[in-house]
């Protein structure tokens, strides 16, 4: 059993798929079985998905900055930065 | 960066109530006492599921029965989910187990007593899992983010553990004498074995001030302790059954209860493995492991053999 995968829940149609948690199996069918008993025990799931964990790849957060703070000094990109004058409707 | 940079930066993080994940900086004190508290609390959650399961076959009807059994499989569930929580934190789950059977890892001092009645059952759920449940819903906001979310999936599926222990007991209370004897018999010996489930005195206890400072415990054991007495001792009334303690008394001035002290002898005795069922639980749960050895073979040369014939 010595394959971690990490389990994604739908909780209902409409929804997207969130991380929940890992777990461990030696092949996709049984992750998929271990992922069911582990983590929807009470009706959470319309649908899973598991993935093996080594084939996610993730952001460094050393890079954090780099890759995420040239968002924040882009107000204008928030309809809130702009002011709308009285008396103007439906914008 | 430098490490003392590193630290000063980590500690200024949490003292703001920042998260810390798996792939985050983090001293090596903070990583250790983490892994030995989300493996400790995986093991006993694993080794919990022992004192119940004892009455899997026994329950008095079948609408217990498919309770028990539910709850008992919730407790293989809170385990694994702590695993993985801990796992992600570099130690793998058999160094973990190893360390469970071996016995260089703890797990809490109260699994290790029996359950020789039904009233046990109830007496678990009610004050087992209640006393669980006070020192698991600060560990919802722990600093560690994989630990906080794992207790937040376990608290949730927890307060059905303690109803149905309470329900068991009401039940049991508005019966004949003898099944109130039964209850009665079953709260004198929980009793103080769940009062020590929070630890030693504030005082004598190792890791907290670091713990409370990293924002891994929020509370002080003797605070969690005095919270369960109070809100225990009214249930206990309405229950109709007499908690064993000559020293418990309401104080009007302070809005607590006042209670004795638990035996602390008893308490290292049995958590250093002289309690009455220690090396019970260690061999069943050896014996599980030794005999389930086939199966995870299994599925391992299952799993090599059809990912040859895939890449085929």
């Amino acid at each position: 059993m010595s394959d971690l995968w990490e389990v994604f829940v739908r909780a209902r149609g409409g929804l997207h798929h969130s991380h929940v948690g890992s777990i461990h199996a030696a092949d996709a069918e049984m992750a998929l079985e271990n992922a069911r008993d582990v983590y929807t025990r009470r009706g959470e799931a319309a649908s899973l998905w598991v993935v093996p964990s080594t084939s996610i790849v993730a952001s460094d957060p050393a890079d954090a900055g780099e890759l995420f703070e040239p968002a924040l000094d882009k107000e204008f990109r928030h309809p809130t930065y702009y002011e709308v004058p009285d008396g103007v409707a439906n914008l | 960066m430098e490490e003392p940079q590193l630290l000063e930066r980590f500690e200024a993080h949490v003292a703001a109530e920042g998260k810390i994940e798996p792939d985050s900086w983090m001293p090596d004190a903070y990583r250790k006492t983490l892994v030995r508290q989300i493996s400790q609390h995986a093991h006993s959650e694993i080794i919990g599921m022992q004192p119940e399961g004892n009455w899997l076959t026994r329950a008095p009807s079948l609408r217990r029965k498919a309770i028990l059994l539910a709850k008992v499989q919730d407790e293989a569930g809170h385990g694994l989910y702590l695993y993985a929580a801990a796992e992600t934190l570099g130690t793998s789950r058999d160094e973990m187990i190893d360390a469970l059977l071996d016995g260089t890892a703890k797990y809490s001092s109260i699994f290790n007593y029996p359950t020789p009645t039904w009233a046990d059952i109830g007496a678990i759920g009610w004050l087992v899992d209640g006393a669980a449940i006070m020192n698991q819903v600060p560990l919802c906001r722990c600093s560690y983010g994989p630990y906080a979310r794992a207790m937040k999936r376990v608290c949730k599926e927890e307060s059905f553990h303690q109803r149905q222990g309470f329900d068991i007991l009401v039940t049991l209370c508005r019966g004949t004498d003898e099944q109130r004897a039964m209850a009665q018999d079953a709260l004198n010996r929980w009793w103080w074995p769940s009062l020590m489930m929070f630890g030693p005195h504030d005082a004598d206890s190792q890791h907290s001030a670091t713990s409370m400072r990293w924002r891994i415990k929020r509370f002080t054991n003797d605070e969690l302790r005095q919270r369960f007495v109070d809100v225990t001792a009214p249930q206990a009334a309405f229950l109709g059954l007499r908690i064993p303690d000559d020293e418990l008394a309401y104080d009007e001035a302070t809005g607590h209860w006042r209670f004795g002290e638990p035996d602390w002898d008893e308490f290292h005795r049995v958590l250093s493995g002289d309690g009455p069922c220690n090396a019970e639980r260690i061999e069943r749960r050896t014996r599980a492991h030794v005999e389930g050895a086939w199966v995870r073979e299994a599925a391992e040369a299952y799993a090599a053999k059809h990912s040859e014939t895939t890449a085929a």
